[in-house]
């Protein structure tokens, strides 16, 4: 059995998580503090890729990263190489496709966490960059878990998008779901059920994970403040 | 030293309106539970922006709408005890006291913080986390953390709501010692008239998001002279009053008239008394109502009796006494109850039109 599928699944997931971390993150952070109508907006134009169908998610991506997309022009005329049909253009699309998971969780996470220990720390004369370093991100360090695990796992079976942008060739941008679906198509059972198995692991072990941390959630209670007017 | 505030903020059902100046000491401000006291100290925190008006602490402008002042959280040294404490979960009691301190290298901090330790009897909880700690001391900390930053005012959010009642009581003690200790202005925020008489010298009362104008307790609890006061310093007995032309008052709601020993403010809207200072007489006589028992509490330390006055508003009509415990009274029977015109509180709408 060739094994690249399962490590190009896994390579495409983790650097896509990487930088979708970072991403929500950053977007939560910055969502939270904006006007309430402004929020409203962006709220909907960065969760529109959890709910489009990943093939429209992967026809934009085409029409932006292809060769006479404005982004895969550019690229190819400067670097000589193309975006598209490569495993690295799968990144990408994992990418759009996991990014409303960890930016909505963090979102609430953000949204839950106890605004009085944020208005302490500004009063007790830290800087806001502190305050989200050292207060706020270990305050909301389950969300945070919660969301690159949701990420990840919703990385690593992406199929649509990655198969529009990536194609499927053997030993080159072949990722799990897409060899599950060619081997189906070809009509080769045996090595199809060995990939559903290798994907049926990887998934019970992701919702393990997610269901010991939430248990670990509930053991730790942080005391919460309540407001008033 | 002094705090002065004068600020105005709207919001959809709630307008604030607040205006004080609060000496060195321990200043209360006074109010029941949604009447914006909260919102007052977060807006002098910088936390929430008033629509308008100023905050003057010690000289230093903290806000001004006019003069486009509006000074950071982190640069108002302002030290705001929230009503849970806000310690950071994550960090250790160590840890917590050490962000409070603002300037220095990290073993200058970590002295000044071990000094914070001492200072408040935390010696050997160093290293516990918050939740591991009981109530009092979890205030201690949060004490500890905010004079380590050095304040200029402290600001106290309901510093008791979080405890057990058991508790209360030590951790009220310790907070006066501390109190009297530390040289600036101190605001203390309660919906408690025996914390406020124990705790502060002067004090605010707030009603509906409006602030009344800063009084001694003292005066507050011997001589209100607002209705929202007289509610606020536990008066239970309150009828709606007009004055007289000789000077009487006509009570609405008890149907009788009363002397007050006094001349009467024209603008009278209310008449109260307190349940501790009617007298049961033998003789009628001036300010002498025969009322009727309607009901007799045993409580813990005296005994409570339920009057009705002779005519007034069906309902309101109704006299609260309490007696040393023991007096024999049954429901039914007549006593006659006198009001001294001395303890006769007058209240007027106080100037402000709040609405009474």
């Amino acid at each position: 059995m060739d094994w690249y599928p399962l490590y190009n699944s896994l390579r495409i997931a983790l650097i896509a998580t990487f930088f979708t971390f970072f991403l929500g993150i950053w977007a939560a952070w910055y969502v939270a503090k904006l006007p309430r109508w402004l929020k409203g907006v962006l709220d909907c134009l960065l969760t529109l890729p959890l709910v489009l169908p990943p093939t429209v998610v992967g026809f934009f991506l085409l029409k932006i990263l292809g060769p006479r997309g404005p982004v895969g022009q550019i690229l190819l005329e400067v670097w000589g190489q193309k975006l598209t049909m490569t495993w690295y253009a799968s990144v990408f699309a994992v990418i759009v496709v996991t990014f409303p998971l960890m930016y909505r969780t963090v979102r609430g996470a953000f949204e839950a966490f106890d605004r009085s220990l944020l208005y302490a720390g500004k009063t007790l004369g830290r800087s806001n960059t502190w305050i989200f370093w050292r207060v706020l991100l270990p305050g909301c360090k389950q969300g945070l878990i919660a969301g690159t695990v949701l990420a990840f796992a919703r990385g690593l079976g992406e199929y649509g998008a990655t198969s529009m942008v990536s194609g499927y060739t053997p030993g080159r941008t072949a990722t799990i779901s897409t060899t599950v679906y060619q081997l189906w198509r070809e009509g080769n059972d045996t090595l199809a059920y060995q990939w559903v198995l290798v994907n049926l692991a990887i998934s019970l072990a992701v919702l393990l994970a997610i269901n010991l941390l939430e248990q670990r959630e509930k053991q730790v209670r942080w005391p919460v403040g309540d407001h008033e007017v | 030293m002094a705090l002065e505030v004068a600020i105005k903020k709207r919001f959809e059902k709630f307008k604030l309106d607040v205006a004080f100046t609060a000496e060195h000491g321990v200043t209360g401000l006074l109010g029941a539970s949604g009447c914006g006291k909260s919102m007052t100290l977060k807006c002098i925190a910088g936390i929430e922006t008033p629509d308008e008006g100023r905050i003057v602490l010690d000289g230093r402008t903290l806000f001004d709408r006019e003069r486009h002042i509006n000074l950071p959280p982190q640069q108002r040294r302002v030290g705001y005890l929230f009503q849970h404490y806000a310690l950071f979960p994550n960090m250790t009691v160590a840890q917590n006291i050490a962000a409070g301190v603002r300037e220095g290298s990290r073993a200058e901090r970590a002295e000044r913080a071990a000094g914070m330790i001492r200072t408040f009897y935390l010696e050997g909880l160093e290293g516990k986390r918050p939740r591991q700690l009981s109530g009092g001391q979890q205030q201690r900390v949060a004490l500890a953390r905010i004079l380590a930053s050095a304040p200029q005012v402290l600001l106290l959010d309901e510093p008791f709501s979080a405890l057990d009642s058991y508790l209360k009581w030590q951790v009220e003690l310790e907070l006066m010692d501390l109190l009297e200790a530390f040289p600036g202005t101190t605001l203390f925020v309660t919906h408690s008239r025996d914390e406020v008489y124990r705790l502060c010298q002067d004090v605010c009362v707030l009603d509906h998001g409006r602030s009344e104008p800063l009084q001694p307790v003292r005066t507050l609890f011997e001589a209100p002279t607002t209705l929202p006061a007289c509610l606020l310093s536990g008066c239970k007995n309150i009828s709606q009053a007009k004055k007289l032309p000789n000077g009487q008052v006509e009570t609405v709601d008890w149907g009788v008239t009363l002397a007050a020993g006094r001349p009467v403010p024209e603008d009278l809207t209310y008449v109260a008394v307190r349940s501790h200072h009617l007298r049961v007489v033998d003789v009628p006589g001036e300010n002498v109502i025969p009322c009727q028992v309607e009901r007799v509490v045993e409580d813990v330390f005296s005994t409570v009796l339920l009057c009705t006055t002779p005519g007034g508003v069906a309902g309101l009509s109704r006299l609260r006494v309490e007696l040393p415990k023991g007096t024999l009274q049954d429901v039914g029977t007549q006593v006659l109850l006198r009001i001294p015109p001395a303890s006769l509180l007058l209240l007027t709408s106080g100037g402000r039109g709040s609405g009474v």
